[in-house]
């Protein structure tokens, strides 16, 4: 498979058709995403107050986004104080040049990277991969997408549709080793080769996973030490960071570090957490810890404006725990190229639409059951479903910033015009029925009809009852 | 059979699928209703909930399409449908109505008497045992909305756990959505089908006869494509189980 550049969010349709034709894909989603919502489901069990624990990580983050001036100038301050360098960046395009830039002033042409939905949503490895530094991913799963040249299909797990196999023959592909689908073999190859760039890179590039504003603190998670030796080999650490990843106090890391890693992959605690709190300013018995300059890329990309609907706004209280697309039937159907964007699932179908338009991406709202699974294991009890349904009304009225009427939408929203009218009233309700029952004599009719069509093209259709039910109780009584 | 039984004035909402696809359900939750000692009344005028709109985004027809179920229903005591997705809805007409709020405190009004079936025999009425005989294995389906939105998860249990000769087969998947979701079942047909092939891949493997829920459009989705596979678990209804004697 190739870099699938061509996906595109509107795409889902044909994109899910696609992966849905693909066994080896559909069967690895399936045992990957059971395994993990089996890991949540036990270390969930370790903890007795997991619903309060849920609401008030709710409570720190929507409290937080109603003022996130507020928190964003207490943690930029408290940054600056530590001796970080604070750069505000409005879109992808300003972060990219941003990070380049500081490339460029260090002289910096070996560049480390761990993983960071952040960055992958700016494509700031493209960005700087046109100046010629594109970073080495660090991350195993990262590394593994960034040799194959494919978007990460998970949040937390980028290379969860690929299977030991595939993985192997990439592995021979492009480093010449040979064929081995031992994980260790596998690993330890990857683990040699990492190191080489760990020794010679000249910058560290990392996302964020919480911003504490009362003492400017980031704190950095992952399991495989990677992203502690980018943020603390090499001389400069740029670390890319969303607006809405601030919180305001240091106590409040205690609730988001008991839910994220339970929630995403069942773990009590992730290998490592980084705590990072300025650079090493030659303090001295602290001196030749940590990099000489730590850069805060601060990437707002869409959220403010999130930020501000009130409606829309606990969007951005996710914390890319990953645990609402292991338990969606859609996404463990098709996974998560199907979704065309950086953040796949449900977090993706409700975040998508807002970060980059409803005109490029209406279909994603639509791409659910509104099952509800997601809602009920967000850690933040996002109400992804209400989000869902809120963003659909946007598309179809046309209320979303830059959303432009679909072609479909015409015949269809003449059909919803129609359907209203019948129903509304009882008398027409009773008469569109009775028609219904003619039409329903015809097969021809059904033929025609594309939902009918669509239907049958895996279920037998349902036969409307000879007589409705309304027909034995036309008197108001039973 | 318990004796003695609360008298209820039930207002039955069929649900449009119910009077139209399925009215043997719908008899039958009458059935049910009655012998826990409701009073049951259908009023012609009702149609539906309007979810069907609302859920395909086109909120306008919805709102005409519940404001309807509003003047029909309000004066209710309390209404009853064998269905959860569509009591659901009437949770969801503060969000359909937000910017008007005096209809929106009327539907919230009316979202509070409004029950699923199950919910409302064992939650409101304390009645599990409605002298029920139905001699089958039967596998049961959680279906979401009832699920999710309403936490009917034990009610329908309970009721199955009085039914003699019954014995209730719980799946791996129970909890797992069909795949039915209104339009996204002719949207998306290819991904609605994985999900529901996802469910019934164990549904055809598993030691029953009947596979069992609370909402006529899972029972749907879910006969539709078992008829299309050649299985002979059939699908029923919980109101035409409880029925049976
Ligand atoms: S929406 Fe909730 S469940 Fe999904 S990734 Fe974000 S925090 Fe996790």
């Amino acid at each position: 498979m190739s870099g699938h550049s061509h996906r595109t969010p509107d795409g889902f349709a044909a994109q899910a058709r696609e992966a849905l034709g693909d066994r080896t894909l559909t069967q690895a989603m399936r045992r990957v995403t059971d395994l993990f919502a089996e890991r949540r489901a036990a270390a969930l069990e370790t903890v007795p107050d997991w619903q309060e624990l849920r609401q008030q990580a709710r409570a720190i983050k929507l409290h937080t986004l109603a003022r996130l001036d507020h928190y964003l100038a207490q943690f930029a301050g408290a940054a600056a104080k530590n001796g970080a360098i604070v750069h505000w960046a409005e879109d992808a395009a300003a972060a990219c040049r941003i990070v380049g830039e500081l490339a460029q002033v260090h002289r910096a042409t070996r560049l480390v990277k761990s993983k960071s939905m952040a960055t992958e949503e700016i494509h700031l490895n493209a960005a700087l991969a046109a100046a010629g530094t594109e970073p080495v991913e660090t991350d195993l799963g990262e590394w593994i997408i960034q040799l194959a040249g494919e978007m990460p299909s998970h949040i937390i797990v980028p290379a969860i549709h690929k299977t030991r196999q595939q993985i192997s023959e990439l592995f021979v592909d492009k480093l010449g080793v040979a064929p081995s689908d031992e994980p260790t073999v596998l690993a330890a190859e990857a683990r040699e080769r990492l190191r080489q760039h760990f020794a010679e890179a000249d910058m560290g590039i990392s996302g964020v996973n919480f911003g504490v504003a009362e003492t400017g603190t980031i704190l950095v998670l992952e399991n495989e030490g990677n992203a502690r030796m980018t943020t603390t080999l090499p001389k400069v650490h740029v670390a890319v960071m969303g607006i809405e990843k601030v919180i305001p106090r240091f106590a409040d890391l205690e609730v988001f570090l008991r839910l994220l890693p339970r929630s995403g992959t069942g773990q009590h605690l992730t290998s490592y957490q980084s705590l990072l709190t300025g650079p090493d300013v030659g303090v001295p018995g602290r001196a030749g810890q940590g990099p000489r300059e730590l850069h805060l890329v601060l990437l707002d990309n869409g959220r403010a404006n999130i930020a501000v609907d009130e409606t829309m706004r606990e969007t951005l209280a996710c914390i890319r725990c990953g645990a609402c697309l292991n338990a969606c039937p859609v996404y463990q159907s098709v996974g998560g190229h199907a979704y065309g964007a950086v953040y796949p699932g449900p977090i993706g179908a409700i975040l998508t639409p807002q970060l980059q338009g409803m005109h490029q991406a209406a279909a994603l709202p639509f791409a659910s059951s509104l099952c509800g699974a997601c809602k009920d294991v967000c850690p933040v009890q996002i109400d992804i479903p209400s989000l869902l349904l809120e963003l659909r009304k946007r598309a179809v009225e046309g209320e979303a910033p830059g959303a432009a009427p679909a072609k479909r939408a015409a015949f269809e929203a003449l059909t919803w015009k129609l359907w209203a009218w019948f129903v509304r009233s009882p008398g027409r309700y009773r008469f569109a029925a009775a028609m219904a029952r003619l039409g329903d004599k015809l097969p021809l009719v059904k033929r025609l009809l594309p939902p009918m069509r669509a239907w049958a093209s895996s279920r037998a259709l349902p036969r409307l009852a000879k007589r409705p039910f309304r027909a034995g109780h036309k008197d108001g009584g039973s | 059979m318990p004796a003695p039984r609360p008298s209820r004035d039930v207002a039955l909402f069929a649900t449009c699928l119910g009077d139209q696809l399925f009215p043997g359900v719908v008899e039958a939750t009458v059935t049910v209703l009655e012998r826990a000692g409701c009073a049951v009344r259908f009023d012609p005028r009702q149609t539906c909930c309007g979810q069907p709109a609302f859920n395909s985004g086109y909120w306008r027809e919805a709102r005409q399409v519940a404001r309807h179920f509003l003047d029909v229903f309000e004066r209710a005591d309390a209404v009853v449908a064998p269905s959860g997705s569509c009591v659901a809805m009437l949770h969801r007409f503060p969000q359909l109505f937000a910017d008007e709020p005096d209809v929106a405190a009327r539907a919230a009004a009316l979202a509070h008497k409004t029950f699923e079936l199950s919910s409302f025999l064992v939650r409101e009425l304390g009645v599990t045992d409605l002298g029920a005989r139905f001699d089958a294995r039967v596998g049961w389906h959680d279906a979401c909305h009832g699920l999710r939105e309403l936490g009917v998860r034990d009610e329908p249990r309970t009721l199955l756990a009085a039914v003699q000769g019954l014995e209730l087969v719980e799946l791996r998947t129970r909890e797992s959505c069909c795949g039915f979701g209104g339009t996204f079942s002719v949207k998306l047909p290819e991904v609605s089908t994985a999900m529901l092939d996802h469910k019934l891949d164990e549904v055809m493997e598993a030691p029953i006869d009947v596979l069992a829920a609370i909402d006529g459009s899972c029972l749907m989705q879910l006969h539709g494509r078992l008829e299309r596979r050649g299985a002979r678990v059939r699908t029923m209804h919980l109101a035409e189980v409880l029925a049976s004697r």
